[in-house]
């Protein structure tokens, strides 16, 4: 390829190079010591696509408003301190790339949704790097679209729910790449609202007071290879439609009222290849149709699922269902979903023509189970000998669990 | 008093029973240790086993103790000795012998497996201590119905009975009227509830200190208020100490009367 540069070309770039260096990506450089010597000054005399390099040092500033496309780059982490008295950044440009700095001291505030980095109305933005702590909200995205948070370290300190924010809030923004963020002890991990079409990868989601990840009213979006762990609830999705779960974890999401996913009013989306360990209950359904479940790995739940109401047609296949206190949890009798060639650890039957499927239906909806749904109450009997006698009669002749609630394929071994 | 406890328990050191017993109990906790390395979750599944089995052979041992050493007992009536010594001595004989059974039964695996480096140290104590309790609330219960039924066969059908009653039927029981009365508040009934059973007391209070105690929901956040406290704890083994104390307290009672 390089000899097919011609001499002329080269000469041509040189020129142009040289009659316009600096117009074009100029470099304005903030130190705390330096000519410019805050933030806010730098980007006001700053000309458009200019990089501003900020140095390392602590720099005392709020409401700092980027309103032409700049890039803010960081170096050595340095730090701005917003000392509690509001928002911190605020981009208002598209273009805006904000890199490498190290924001701390968000004004809390019950009137406004004070935030480190906030993004309105602006596209192609990049927020990458950014190392975000003792925030309200972390980075908030106002109906901005086409931009990506990237590799960025949220660390919260909340205490309660009604004074602290979500770590990336995303409000009517579509089309955003959340990838590799690492969000922790905020209220929300990561909100979604009315977002369409935003991809999460790769995420680290713990410690958050109630969900680590959320959906409200947002479609076709996906989340991959996230991991929740020790959430209020790993992972709420709430009406949306065409929302595409893979290989996610939901670990320890572990309390009286913890979920690893919770399912609301959710139409068609795809739940495959996620596992979900520990968690009081693994995925609690709710109004949800035309869902598929597939090689989910459902291990030492107590509820691995809950199925609460309003469910059709959902399809549950090659999943494995591993040691969980309750696997299904059902509340009706009428049966609409489909459960087929899962692995049920429970599984007692055999498999006489060997061909890995075994010969007899497994019931996952235990007769205790059903109990439990109808009068809650009855859950301090868990573990005592007597529901264990009228689950096995229940189990030989049903009665009670619904009839067509059956694994008519039960895999003898796990799935892979 | 201590001499013919000395005697009971030396009795049954000897016999073959006490070491099935054990090697039962050892046998379990290597087994068990051995499929699943994680203690915290063999405690789990011991105490399936134990709230279940160990008031059973309490029951049954306890009543089969009392007939066949029937005939030692008339002799040691012609002695100038206390009753309600001879009867003392003879329970904590075989209660003692059973616990220590199950102790060192579970105990051995445990330590060899590093119970002493585990956090699940706490959960097998209390589990050994509950474990113990049984023993002696069941063998007392079987000693007293072993005492006021002459006839061997009557005894032991009650003694199984009182198993079942406590082990199965009750939980039953319990269930249907936690069904049927499902429209009032029944924190503070089934609270009461599990009081009065030793068996579902032993249960609860496991549970709660295993953190499957997350499963129980709003009931389970009730019963965790009360028994996870400290108060609770020492409130549950003071009815578990009830419960030992009054049947042996009706045992000695009962001995002084009874016509030989």
């Amino acid at each position: 390829m390089r000899k097919n540069i011609s001499p002329a070309v080269l000469i041509c770039g040189l020129f142009i190079w040289l009659i316009c260096p600096k117009n074009l990506n100029a470099k304005q450089i903030v130190c705390p010591v330096c000519e410019i010597s805050s933030i806010k000054q730098a980007i006001e005399i700053a000309a458009a696509h200019d990089t501003l390099l900020i140095k390392k040092g602590t720099y005392k500033e709020f409401n700092i408003l980027i309103d032409k496309p700049l890039t803010l780059l960081g170096e050595n982490y340095p730090v701005i301190d917003g000392e509690d008295k509001g928002e911190i950044i605020r981009i208002e440009s598209d273009n805006v790339t904000v890199d490498g700095l190290f924001i701390i001291n968000v004004g809390t505030s019950y009137t406004a949704d004070h935030a480190a980095i906030r993004v309105v109305k602006s596209e192609h933005f990049v927020i990458q790097n950014v190392v975000l702590e003792k925030l309200f909200f972390g980075i908030y995205l106002e109906k901005s679209n086409n931009g990506k948070v990237y590799h960025n370290k949220i660390i919260g300190d909340a205490v309660n729910e009604y004074n602290s924010g979500n770590g990336i809030q995303l409000w009517y923004s579509h089309n955003v790449v959340v990838d590799r963020n690492i969000v922790q002890g905020t209220r929300d991990g990561i909100y979604l609202e009315f977002s369409d079409n935003v991809a999460i990868k790769d995420n680290i989601s713990s410690n958050n007071l109630r969900y680590g990840l959320h959906f409200m009213f947002s479609n076709d979006d996906v989340y991959t290879d996230n991991v929740f762990e020790n959430n209020g609830a790993g992972v709420a999705v709430m009406f949306s439609k065409r929302i595409t779960m893979h290989n996610n974890i939901f670990r320890k999401n572990w309390g009286t009222a913890s979920y690893g996913m919770l399912l609301k009013e959710i139409y068609d989306a795809e739940i495959t290849g996620n596992t979900f360990e520990e968690n009081t209950i693994g995925i609690n359904i709710e109004g949800s149709n035309r869902i598929k479940y597939r090689n989910n790995e459902f291990a030492n739940n107590g509820w691995a699922i809950k199925v609460r109401g309003a469910c059709y047609a959902n399809t549950f296949e090659n999943n494995n269902f591993l040691y969980n206190s309750f696997d299904i949890s059902y509340n009706s009798k009428v049966n609409d979903n489909v459960f087929s060639q899962n692995y049920w650890s429970g599984y007692t039957g055999y498999d006489l023509n060997n061909d890995g499927v075994g010969d007899v239906p497994y019931r996952p909806v235990k007769l205790f189970s059903y109990i439990v749904n109808r009068t809650p109450e009855t859950i301090v009997l868990l573990r005592s000998l007597f529901m264990d006698i009228i689950d096995f009669s229940e189990k030989v002749s049903p009665v009670f669990t619904p009839d067509n609630l059956v694994d008519a394929e039960p895999l003898m071994k796990r799935a892979e | 008093m201590l001499k013919i406890l000395k005697y009971s328990f030396y009795d049954l050191m000897r016999s073959r029973w006490s070491y099935v017993y054990f090697l039962f109990y050892l046998v379990l906790g290597f087994v068990l240790l051995f499929l699943n390395n994680d203690l915290s979750k063999a405690v789990i599944t011991l105490m399936n086993i134990i709230i279940v089995l160990v008031p059973l052979i309490g029951t049954i041992f306890g009543v089969m103790y009392y007939y066949n050493s029937k005939e030692f007992t008339e002799l040691l009536l012609a002695q100038p000795l206390k009753r309600s010594t001879i009867f003392l001595g003879q329970y904590f004989g075989v209660a003692g012998s059973l616990t220590l059974s199950l102790v060192l039964g579970l105990g051995i695996p445990f330590i060899l497996y590093g119970l002493f480096r585990s956090d699940a140290i706490f959960n097998f104590v209390l589990l050994l201590v509950i474990g113990a309790f049984l023993t002696l609330i069941f063998t007392a219960l079987a000693f007293n119905i072993a005492l006021s039924n002459e006839n061997k066969i009557k005894g032991f059908g009650y003694a199984v009975l009182l198993w079942l009653f406590l082990a199965v039927i009750y939980d039953g029981l319990f269930l249907l009227s936690l069904i049927i009365f499902e429209e009032y508040p029944l924190d503070t009934f089934s609270l009461a509830a599990t009081m009065f059973n030793p068996i579902d007391l032993s249960r609860t209070l496991i549970l709660l200190k295993l953190d499957i105690s997350a499963l129980l929901g709003y009931t389970g956040a009730v019963f965790k208020k009360f028994f996870g406290t400290d108060l609770g704890l020492i409130v549950s083994l003071a009815v578990l100490l009830l419960w030992t104390v009054l049947p042996v307290q009706r045992l000695a009672f009962k001995a002084k009367r009874k016509d030989f």
